[in-house]
């Protein structure tokens, strides 16, 4: 089991005090910023009035579909991208000019196609999770030893049995690593593009709790959107150490070494 | 059994221009043999055995194995790479790297897999590490699982390329009687490149003394040493001081030729 991190706790714990104390001394904060523990009362009381959770449902829903989305097609592409040199060549240009664009940016071009719906936020999700996936996953085939793909040769493996048997499972550190940055950015398109145009999800939630002046509910739900953030990036992991046990342990010894 | 003729191997170098590594190149391996290969450093020695081992074309001359040419990696015949750590899948326990070899081998039914992989992780005397994984183990101990992996698949001929070479002393002189004893109870056939010279004499049949690039056979000594070798006995023998005399005059010559 983890230790758990007492000097993280208390510091968090300090702010939130800090947070509270403020707000409640200075008029001038506090109108803006109410008091911490009013915040998480107002989250009690949207979570158990269901609001919270009928936008948090509608949000995950699309980060899923988005992120699922992005993870089947970018690995796919990847691992053709990363074995296949000349496709690499021919796709480069693209791939290095789309790739630094933000990707907020595809929102109206979604829209235009796809109109306001679930499919531009679930296509504009995708659309920026699949960077990290596809170049992580290109980079992790075309990292591969070749000494591993010699072994592979000697031993007369057959393309198919290269690929599943020495292929993806040497390129699977770095296409996890793509699919745990991509984690992160399918939220942050998830919740902006509800901003842009939704009638719900926690970024439609949020923006209108704010345009409501329902302070209190709107920073509750930022809370949540926190805690949702967290939770999602710690199942990533600790699937990440059950599946990936044996990379965990090869860089730990690395980093001894 | 297996034998190489007149091969050429041309690179071309990061400035373009042409590299001749091999050229001129032949030589025979009889079938139960132990054979090495010895040379100064950057001869071409890998170069060589990627080419008999199928996974590289030369540009000219042929590799033939049991009189047929050599195209594409044969059956039969493996290849054992010096960089354990690369060429050990890190995903997989040591028994599970034990039995890659044998996975894509037909007719072995999953329980003879298992059998023969454990059979080959006990010779090389890694019993009890089997749910280890690779980096878990000494280098030394690496270096055994490549063998085992190799072994299992029961290869006529043995290819290595400088596999004890990132040992250190004491390792290496366990590896090279592990190798030895198994080498015998195997008949298996060993072509076995290093630039230790006692090493190659300590272990082989014949040697073959290579010169710089581009690389050729300069010289091929047969070892009279009976069998089994001792590591303190042989070393002693007045056979084997001589022909480590002999062979590191012929390297130095060819290092000091202009």
């Amino acid at each position: 089991m983890e230790r758990i991190p007492w000097k993280g706790l208390a510091v968090l714990g300090a702010l939130l005090v800090l947070w509270d104390l403020l707000s409640r001394l200075s008029s001038l904060i506090g109108n803006y910023l109410p008091p911490a523990t009013v915040v998480f009362v107002t989250l009690a009381a949207i979570v158990g009035n269901g609001e919270l959770l009928h936008h948090a449902a509608a949000s995950l829903l699309r980060f899923a579909e988005g992120y699922a989305l992005a993870a089947a097609i970018s690995v796919g592409a990847g691992l053709c991208l990363g074995l296949w040199r000349p496709l690499y060549t021919m796709f480069e240009p693209v791939i290095e000019l789309l790739r630094p664009m933000p990707s907020p940016a595809t929102i109206p071009i979604a829209i235009l196609f796809l109109g306001i719906g679930d499919e531009m936020k679930v296509a504009v999700t995708a659309y920026a999770c699949s960077w990290p996936i596809l170049l992580n996953t290109i980079d992790g085939v075309r990292s591969i030893d070749p000494v591993l793909m010699n072994t592979a040769a000697t031993f007369r493996l057959g393309p198919w049995e290269r690929f599943w048997k020495v292929t993806l499972p040497a390129a699977s550190p770095q296409v996890v690593t793509g699919l745990r940055v991509s984690l992160a950015l399918a939220l942050i398109l998830v919740t902006t593009s509800e901003m842009v145009v939704s009638n719900d999800g926690l970024g439609f939630y949020i923006l209108d709790l704010q345009r409501s002046f329902r302070i209190p509910e709107m920073y509750a739900a930022i809370v949540a959107l926190a805690i949702i953030g967290y939770t999602l990036n710690r199942l990533f992991l600790t699937l990440d150490s059950r599946i990936m046990a044996w990379h965990k342990g090869l860089t730990r010894k690395e980093e001894i070494l | 059994m297996l034998e190489v003729r007149a091969l050429k191997k041309e690179f071309q170098a990061l400035s373009g221009q042409p590299v001749v590594a091999i050229e001129h190149f032949s030589f025979r391996v009889e079938a139960g043999q132990f054979v090495s290969i010895v040379g100064p450093s950057g001869c071409g020695k890998s170069t060589l055995l990627l080419c008999i081992a199928g996974l590289s074309r030369p540009t000219a001359g042929e590799v033939l194995l049991h009189g047929r040419e050599v195209t594409g990696p044969p059956e039969g015949l493996i290849l054992l790479f010096q960089e354990y750590n690369k060429s050990l899948m890190a995903w997989r326990t040591v028994f599970r790297n034990a039995r890659f070899g044998l996975e894509n081998r037909s007719g072995m039914s999953r329980g003879q897999i298992d059998a023969e992989a454990q059979r080959f992780i006990e010779l090389v005397g890694l019993g009890g590490f089997e749910s280890h994984y690779p980096w878990e183990l000494s280098g030394g101990m690496q270096q055994r699982v490549a063998i085992a992996r190799a072994l299992a698949r029961r290869p006529e001929v043995l290819l290595m390329d400088e596999p004890f070479g990132s040992l250190d002393a004491l390792t290496r002189i366990d590896l090279e009687d592990t190798l030895l004893r198994l080498w015998a109870s195997l008949h298996a056939t060993i072509l076995f490149v290093t630039h230790d010279i006692e090493e190659a004499v300590y272990l082989s049949d014949r040697v073959y003394v290579l010169s710089r690039r581009p690389s050729r056979v300069i010289e091929q000594i047969e070892i009279k040493i009976e069998r089994p070798r001792n590591q303190l006995t042989t070393r002693e023998d007045p056979r084997f001081i001589q022909t480590r005399h002999r062979i590191f005059e012929l390297i130095s010559t060819e290092l000091t030729r202009s």
